[in-house]
């Protein structure tokens, strides 16, 4: 079997992968980051969304292998346990964001690459830049204004 | 951004009852921001279990000639294999709510034998070492159909010299249900109006993030199954599980950990519980399954499907008098489930909506059909009814140019009428349906959208105004009804309260949450009885071990009917706290307040309490006396001068039994179990607002409001979470959502991509508004919340769409409404042609009708 190396979360990662093992596998079954969740495997839903090098990608349409030599980041990484949650986190939990939690991980990965890419975009916005992740419990009402919060906050922070 | 209202019309405040009405931010978020979920499916990825894949049908309707696994047998990493031979023993899939009078009943076998009804039917399942061993081996498969023809449509279904699914079904009519109250045909010799319709409410789905997951563990040595699966009802499936597997049920723990939504599609008990049992007990290693997507549109229920045929009788001053309705409804290949009992019970019974109509006549038809089998999916027939009927109220409003909210105030129960018998046998407990629409019209400046839809139509656009005032039959009950409609659960909940040495608690409830939150608010319940911090109680829901009884969650009833049962297992613990406290303190229990987890006296309590424990600190001596006399030992010596004592105090006390009331047992735990003796109805009204582009089709929603009587809101946050995501389904519906199979029975529907659900996009901001009208029924006086926005989207942007639609003349546009939907109807309209075809309609009304005479 093929090997595949790379830092998740800060951490370097080397592991013998069978071919066809998409990211979202490696990084559940191997890895055990179970945060980051599959709910389609067509690219549509959006639970997946991981970053890879900075970029937010849907990573149940990604191979372990694309990923050799890359800086991954998952949900688990954003706040180390015993820390506070990030910015965007906290958001979510202060606007109820999250119903069943499901779509969650995917939502908040996906708001700080807009956040990274736009800064503070106004609700229009934040709605056109979702459109690669489904949330079947919250009609969108409440992520979109946890994300506009979150956004808030994480400029705020580096002002 | 939406804005909010509220609005407390009766009874006392939420803040009179400590942790109940207040916006709680949910206790479980941050584990599962943090990526801390515990989801069947993370379960099997952390675990190393056999990977089960299923086979499944590729044609709607085909003798099953052979079966070849010999082949997939030899493929490396495959394990185990399972074809219906394997299965002589187990039982079928149950259906647990029949339409009353359905004596045969067809069940779906957990794998074909020797016939497959539908694309997507389980023939053979397989268990491998990795996932992707699994698939591999189910394409070494071999099955030799042989094609019959399907039948896809309802009422093809039921013509003569159709296809016919199960032999002991003629013209694969499943039930009949009948129901009449008043005098029908008299109300319609008198009407001065008659509206006649035939409207389809479509096939959907309830499409969940997470699909269904199973991970079962046989432990050979104690006989015991280890059951984890993504269920809305731990109890009832694991009492299907052990029947199906003739396994007892103090064998079987079912746990249902983290569910990543249910929506309804989650209530059946399918066939992957049993195969990944089965394949544990063969293989002695735990077995897994988790749905793909793909299989989720076969595999998984699908709801509404309902051809309707209506009338309706009016006066010219626009009351409603009559109401006839012959509703046909797929209920697919099987009866699964609650599938026959959803439509029968809750579309028959509701069709009146909110209103006053005396002379009502429902049937409703349950038909077979080649397609995936049917269940409850948000709202679960109360959706059909409302739409109908709300449709109705629309058409009619129309016909005798009266503004349609005017209509509706003409003809609702009036509050001093309730509670109120519909002519179908249900009661209208309490409520005002007037003040609510009433509140939903202000919040939505309900005359100045006239207003403007006044001038855009002069400037040539179509903006359109929608309502819908809708209510919903929630916690069903009392359990001794249940068998008269022929549902085989029971309407109670059952809760218990423990508390720990330390003060902490644990609350085991029987419900199921699934997004809804009842971590958060069945702690708030708990809290506000026994007057401790919300930190301090941890709610344990969804494992039959530590759980016994449950009903589960559905028909919105966790608060209502979960939330009363904590409520009043934690006043049974809060009376012993209080009797420990009243002797520590040596006062009478009613001498006693109690404050945020301390006892007082209170300072009126005078010398003649203590006097009432003279005769107990007599008793205590001689206890005291007789203990030394035995053993040579001295009790300790308790300080009774303390004016205070904490819950904690209390608590150690009741787990140590050291420093109890003479004769009490120790402990400090209590379980309730609630039955309702009615159900209860929530209600509420849409408005929606759209602008229709009569060249494209295209439908812009511009504002949804919404305003909802649940009765006493627990957590103000959550309600308005299940509005927003209910009127996002709802909207889906009226929009963009069908599941379409071809003419021969194939799923044109295997993805998201295919399969048209809302994104943020196609969405506004919601506006909502609350009134608390506490039900009787209840102690907490709480209605259901998490379905109604549902039932009432779908008819208010549908209506507002028409309404918009109005001045071309287009009178229908099917649902889902998609742009091309909308331009056909427009281009109709636009060469003179009916987009209602009432004689159609009517010839098809009496057809089905000759076709089937009443059978009794």
């Amino acid at each position: 079997m093929p090997a595949v190396s790379m830092t998740v979360n800060g951490r370097a990662v080397h592991r013998e992968v069978e071919g066809r093992t998409m990211l979202v596998d490696f990084l559940r079954e191997q890895l055990g980051l179970t945060g980051t969740h599959v709910g389609c495997d067509t690219t549509q839903c959006g639970a997946c969304v991981v970053h890879v090098n900075g970029l937010a990608i849907k990573s149940c349409t990604m191979l372990a292998l694309q990923c050799d030599s890359a800086l991954v980041t998952t949900i688990e990484g954003l706040a180390p346990p015993g820390t506070p949650l990030h910015p965007m986190q906290a958001a979510f939990r202060q606007h109820h964001a999250l119903q069943c939690g499901y779509c969650t991980s995917g939502m908040v990965m996906m708001a700080l690459d807009i956040v990274r890419r736009l800064g503070e975009p106004d609700e229009a916005t934040i709605r056109e830049e979702l459109k690669g992740n489904i949330c079947r419990c919250t009609g969108y009402h409440n992520i979109v204004k946890a994300i506009a919060a979150g956004a808030a906050a994480m400029v705020a922070s580096h002002a | 951004m939406g804005q909010s209202s509220h609005l407390s019309l009766h009874g006392p405040t939420a803040a009179d009852h400590g942790g109940i009405g207040r916006p709680i931010t949910r206790l479980e978020d941050e584990r599962l921001l943090r990526g801390g979920g515990c989801y069947v499916s993370d379960l099997i990825a952390s675990s190393k279990p056999l990977r089960v894949k299923v086979l499944r049908s590729p044609h709607a309707h085909a003798r099953i000639r052979a079966i070849d696994v010999a082949a997939a047998r030899r493929l490396p990493g495959v394990v185990e294999l399972l074809t219906a031979d394997d299965l002589k023993n187990i039982g079928e899939l149950p259906c647990d709510w029949v339409a009353p009078g359905m004596d045969v009943v067809p069940l779906q076998p957990v794998l074909a034998r020797d016939r497959v009804r539908y694309v997507g039917e389980p023939v053979a399942a397989v268990a491998a070492e990795t996932a992707h061993a699994a698939d591999d081996a189910l394409a070494g498969i071999t099955v030799a159909y042989e094609r019959m023809p399907a039948v896809v449509d309802q009422e093809a279904a039921i013509k003569e010299g159709a296809p016919r699914l199960h032999d002991a079904v003629p013209s694969n009519i499943a039930f009949r249900f009948r129901r009449a109250g008043g005098n029908v045909a008299r109300a319609f010799a008198q009407a001065d109006v008659v509206i006649r319709r035939r409207f389809i409410n479509n096939r959907v789905t309830a499409a969940p993030l997470e699909g269904r997951a199973v991970l079962s563990d046989f432990d050979a040595r104690v006989g015991r199954l280890t059951h984890h699966t993504s269920s809305q009802l731990p109890h009832a499936h694991a009492r299907s599980l052990g029947e199906c597997l003739g396994l007892p049920l103090h064998k079987l723990r079912l746990v249902a950990p983290d569910i990543g939504g249910g929506f309804g599609a989650k209530l059946g008990f399918y066939a992957e519980d049993v195969v990944c049992a089965v394949l544990s007990m063969r293989t002695g290693r735990s077995c897994a399954w988790a749905e793909g997507r793909g299989e989720s549109f076969l595999a998984t229920t699908h709801g509404r499907d309902q051809i309707q045929y209506v009338e309706l009788a009016a006066r010219r001053d626009g009351r409603m008098i009559g109401l006839r309705a012959r509703l046909v409804t797929d209920i697919g290949a099987y009866a699964l489930g609650m599938g026959p009992g959803v439509p029968a019970i809750n579309t028959g019974l509701s069709v009146t909506g909110l209103y006053r109509i005396a002379n009502v006549e429902t049937e409703v038809i349950g038909v077979y059909t080649n397609r995936t089998p049917t269940g409850p999916y948000r709202g679960a027939g109360h959706p059909e009814a409302s739409f109908l009927i709300e449709r109705l109220v629309d058409d009619l409003a129309r016909e005798l140019a009266l503004d349609p909210a005017e209509l509706r105030r003409r003809n609702f129960v009036p509050s001093s009428a309730m509670p109120y018998r519909l002519p179908t046998g249900l009661t209208l407990d309490s409520g005002d349906y007037a003040a609510n629409m009433e509140t939903a019209l202000t919040l939505a400046g309900y005359a100045e959208l006239r207003q403007r839809q006044t001038q855009l139509r002069k400037e040539g656009r179509y903006f359109g105004i929608g309502l819908a005032t809708i209510s919903e039959s929630s916690g069903v009950g009392p359990s001794m009804a249940m068998g008269a409609v022929g549902f085989r659960r029971a309407g109670h909940e059952s809760a218990r309260v423990v508390v720990h040495a330390d003060g902490r608690a644990t609350v085991f409830c029987g419900t199921q949450s699934t997004g809804q939150g009842h971590a958060t608010s069945l702690a708030q319940i708990a809290a506000s009885v026994l007057g401790i911090a919300l930190d301090d109680i941890e709610v344990v829901e969804g494992d039959t071990l530590a759980v016994p009884f449950g009903t589960g969650t559905f028909n919105s009833r966790s608060m209502a009917i979960g939330g009363s049962a904590v409520y009043e297992a934690a006043r049974k613990v809060m009376e012993k706290a209080k009797k420990i406290a009243a002797y520590k303190l040596q006062r009478r229990p009613r001498d006693l307040i109690y404050k945020n987890g301390v006892f007082r006296i209170t300072a009126h309590a005078g010398a003649s309490t203590s006097i009432a424990h003279l005769g107990k600190k007599v008793g205590e001596k001689v206890i005291r006396a007789v203990f030394k006399w035995r053993s040579g030992l001295e009790l300790p010596v308790t300080r009774r001068d303390t004016e205070v004592v904490t819950f904690a105090d209390i608590a150690r006390a009741a787990h140590l039994g050291q420093d109890l009331p003479l004769g009490m047992a120790p402990g400090l735990e209590a379980s309730h179990f609630f039955d309702p003796t009615d159900m209860l109805f929530d209600y509420g009204t849409h408005v929606a607002v759209v602008e229709v582009d009569p060249e494209t089709g295209h439908i812009a929603l511009l504002r949804h409001v919404m305003v909802d009587d649940c009765g006493r809101i627990i957590n103000p946050l959550l309600v308005e979470g299940q509005a927003h995501g209910g009127a996002a389904q709802g909207i889906g519906q009226a929009l963009m959502e069908a599941m379409v199979h071809g003419d021969g029975g194939e799923p044109l529907v295997r993805s998201y991509s295919e399969y048209a659900m809302p994104h943020a996009t196609d969405l506004p901001s919601f506006e909502t508004g609350h009134m608390e009208i506490p039900t009787k029924l209840n102690p907490l006086g709480v209605r259901g919340v998490g379905e109604g926005a549902t039932i009432g989207a779908t008819p208010a942007v549908v209506n507002a769409v028409l309404d918009a639609l109005a001045p071309l003349g287009v009178t229908e546009v099917p649902i889902p409404m998609t742009p091309m939907q909308v331009w056909r109807a427009v281009e109709r309209a636009r060469h003179g042609l009916a987009t209602a075809d009432m004689d159609r309609s009517h010839r098809d009304l009496s057809a089905v009708g000759k076709a089937m005479q009443p059978q009794k």
